[in-house]
């Protein structure tokens, strides 16, 4: 097993949740495994966990269903699912507040589905149908809700991170209390712009949540053989921006950094990073070679430090009933099944829709 | 020996200046590396220092005296070396004033006035204002009027705009709406886009075009294509402006013009002002525009001054282009700095019995293309102007153009007079053969009016 994060092997639960993180103290603590429930006052409820766990299962069968609808022809062009992060985005939306922006790259299924955006409007998306989030013209990598505070699926690597800062930026501006939440993966952090963004975040005390998603590839190259210095969450330490690493397998691990990080933005103190330890199974985008990593990596992967796994052997040894769980598995089933029947009846485009939405009209005439 | 201290160029377009301050009085004893004088344009400031050791002699201009050309001897002094000056004295003087740096042709730029400016009915009481004065009003007036209008960009505040084009308004508004951020184009400009899809209205600064390279990703695939790509949902109401073209001597990295590459986009409108009115009146439409404007201007043009009406709300729309001079003979059109040297042109020709119909575009995208017909229907002959490279211009479009929707009409093949398909040289002759001058126009003009052999 050449790639798990360092922190699987590592694993030591104590320290979370217990102490606040600021500037000035140490930048880098680790949260990571499961959090022990004695010590977590925010260790969620049996229903939160099974909600949880809902939303994580909804992400992978809806990310396995577009793997199919793909190798079917019926989705076209690029299409990067999510299976394995899952716990990410879910772990992070369940403890941001109404009227938080999200925003993130072309990988954004996940994060639609966790925004509340409605599996029949994605998936009609990536099928290029009338009835999807952007009516057929943006595809699986640009879709967008303004009404779930859903900024997109960004398909430029990275560009997507000074855009969030400009969300945050207008949180402050317009003194909402909200939260920029911006994701970008372990490809982006090299960019320029992202230390661009850094530093404006820092200088302006934004309120602004750099989550990375570090699946230890971006497309074929690891982590190692692109990135120089050894944490991504210590990638602000230049700017004074606090980091944590943090284990992106576990969800509740996610919710407590999550927590902890947005506390610290509400505060007024300025942005946080975290970066979230994770996998993807598949491969970067549908046409992939799989030549950069070796089958017992993503297996060991699988059976180990697999979300939604962990958090059903939670809820197992919560006592939760397996009939309870299985009747979740069911209803996820079918969200699916009729987004993709739903998908694949809406018709295409109207014609004249090529030529809408180029330019809004109601400017000075 | 008495030596000359004369007024010194501030910056490459500077042609003069007001003395706002002598440190020194008739009879002071002064040493090299003394200031001796401020001197002030309506861009900048700077101290004069005396290159020589001696006592003054003369003051030859009065403390707030203005529109003293450069090269002007304010001052004398004497070294009390006794020789005659030589010529290497001239030359030491000489070294802290410079020759006046802009190209004749660039330099003599009258402003016209602005007699056909009707696109928006107006109060009829003018006042003269700069480009730099029209642009500064428009955003300080529409940044009254909505409080999610903010300025952002490299030295807009404190310093009060690299080109003075936001002067005071740091004073009026505050850090808050007028910020000073670090040289960070595409962090910026990506900033911005994130501010509008957050229902601000940023106006984003870029010292200059050609800065905006840095940002044009930013610009062309989060700001443009935004809208469409969320099926209508994601509107991305920014201004993003600053001086573009050739200034003066500043050679090839600062001196592209870019109107080509962003009316190329659909998703974007671009305008490129050439009046002062209309400066202000599309910079306001733009600010209230509710898609991406790209607002092109010039900085040659900032210190130009023209009529501009008065009213609180002087808009112009933007997509109407304006017939700054009929003719009969050959249209012309220009957009930006060009428009003046057009005008020029016109007068040239009609000295010479060419009557030249010269069109202001003002908006590039959407372009008015029935305002171009109606005239080469007119007229039955077409010339395109612009500072930029000639493959795939904005010439290169009208001229296409034209020729499709109006070639029964036409008496002569289209001509597009454009800079040279070069990168800007640095040496002042080069540099003007690299631009397009009023000769150029006035040549293409013969040459689609048969005065001329085809060159």
């Amino acid at each position: 097993m050449a790639k798990t994060p360092k922190s699987a092997s590592t694993a030591k639960p104590a320290g979370v949740g217990k102490s606040s993180v600021s500037a000035t103290k140490k930048n880098i603590r680790r949260v990571q495994g499961r959090p022990p429930k004695n010590v977590t006052p925010e260790y969620p409820d049996t229903n939160t966990m099974l909600d949880l766990y809902e939303q994580m299962l909804l992400i992978r069968r809806f990310e396995e269903k577009a793997g199919q609808l793909y190798g079917m022809g019926v989705i076209g062009g690029f299409c990067h699912l999510y299976i394995g992060q899952e716990a990410i985005v879910v772990g992070m939306q369940s403890v941001s507040k109404e009227g938080d922006s999200v925003i993130t790259s072309y990988r954004d299924h996940g994060h639609m589905l966790a925004c509340g955006m409605t599996a029949d409007g994605v998936m009609a998306e990536l099928t290029g149908r009338r009835d999807g989030y952007s009516r057929g013209k943006g595809g699986s990598m640009h879709m967008f809700s303004r009404e779930k505070n859903f900024f997109g699926g960004h398909g430029i690597v990275a560009a997507q991170v000074p855009i969030g800062l400009g969300l945050a930026f207008s949180h402050q501006y317009r003194n909402t209390g909200g939260v920029s939440l911006t994701y970008f993966g372990d490809g982006a952090i090299n960019q320029g712009q992202v230390y661009e963004s850094f530093n404006m975040a820092a200088l302006w005390k934004l309120p602004v949540v750099f989550v990375i998603e570090n699946n230890q590839y971006g497309m074929g190259t690891s982590v190692s053989r692109a990135a120089a210095g050894r944490d991504l969450a210590d990638r602000g330490k230049a700017y004074g921006i606090p980091g944590m690493q943090v284990d992106g397998m576990n969800v509740l691990a996610v919710r407590e950094a999550g927590a902890e990080a947005m506390a610290y933005c509400r505060e007024g103190k300025g942005p946080f990073i975290l970066e979230m330890q994770t996998y993807r199974y598949r491969g970067h985008s549908m046409s992939d070679p799989a030549k950069y990593r070796t089958r017992e990596e993503v297996d060991a992967m699988r059976k180990q430090r697999d979300p939604i796994d962990s958090l059903r052997e939670i809820l197992v040894h919560d006592g939760v009933e397996n009939d309870k769980i299985k009747a979740l598995d069911t209803k996820v089933k079918a969200i699916v099944s009729k987004a993709s029947d739903f998908a694949l009846a809406s018709p295409e485009p109207d014609e004249a829709e090529l030529w809408t939405d180029v330019i809004l009209e109601g400017g000075v005439s | 020996m008495s030596v000359t201290i004369t007024m010194p160029a501030l910056s490459p377009t500077m042609t003069e200046g007001k003395l706002a301050k002598w440190f020194v009085k008739v009879g002071d004893d002064v040493r090299s590396g003394d200031v001796v004088a401020e001197i002030e344009t309506d861009k900048a400031m700077m101290e004069v220092e005396a290159l020589d050791d001696g006592k003054i002699t003369a003051l030859e201009v009065t403390e707030g005296q203005d529109g003293i050309a450069v090269g002007t001897i304010i001052a004398v002094l004497d070294t009390g070396e006794g020789a005659m000056p030589t010529p290497e004295d001239d030359q030491k003087g000489a070294t802290q004033t410079a020759e006046p740096l802009t190209p004749s042709s660039v330099a003599k730029l009258a402003a016209k006035p602005a007699e056909t400016f009707s696109a928006t009915p107006h109060s009829g009481v003018l006042t003269p204002l700069t480009v730099r004065e029209a642009l500064r009003d428009a955003m300080a007036e529409e940044m009254r009027r909505d409080e999610n209008v903010f300025l952002m960009g490299e030295e807009v505040g404190e310093y009060q705009g690299a080109y003075k084009v936001s002067q005071g308004l740091l004073d009026e508004f505050g850090a808050r709406r007028v910020v000073d951020t670090p040289i960070t184009e595409m962090g910026f400009a990506g900033l911005g886009v994130g501010a509008a899809f957050g229902e601000l209205r940023p106006i984003i600064e870029f010292m200059t075009f050609n800065f905006a390279m840095q940002a044009i990703d930013q610009i062309i695939n989060s700001a443009a294509k935004t809208l469409y790509m969320s099926g209508g949902q994601m509107g991305c109401p920014i201004v993003f402006r600053g001086p573009n073209g050739a200034a003066a001597r500043v050679a090839a990295q600062h001196s592209q013009c870019f109107a080509s590459w962003y009316a190329h986009c659909p998703g974007l409108k671009v305008v490129a002002p050439w009046s002062a009115a209309d400066a202000k009146g599309l910079l306001k439409a733009a600010i209230r525009d509710p898609n991406p404007v790209i607002f092109l201007e010039n900085e040659v043009l900032y210190g130009q001054s023209f009529d501009v009406p008065d009213d609180e709300d002087w808009l112009v729309p933007i997509g109407k282009a304006n017939i700054v001079r009929e003719g009969t003979d050959v249209t012309i059109t220009a957009f930006s700095i060009m428009v003046g040297k057009a005008l020029e042109a016109a007068e040239t020709l009609a000295a010479q019995g060419i009557s030249a119909e010269v069109i202001d575009l003002r908006s590039l995208r959407p372009l008015d293309i029935d305002t171009i017909l109606t005239s080469v229907k007119k007229t039955n002959r077409f010339i395109s102007c612009e500072e930029g490279f000639p493959f795939a211009g904005i010439g290169a479009e009208l001229s296409a153009q034209v020729t499709e929707k109006a070639f029964d009409w036409l008496d002569a093949p289209p001509l597009r007079v454009t800079g040279a398909d070069v990168p800007m040289p640095y040496a002042a002759n080069l540099e003007a053969l690299a631009l397009p001058q009023v000769d150029t126009i006035v040549q293409a003009a013969r040459e689609v009016t048969y005065q001329k052999e085809r060159g």
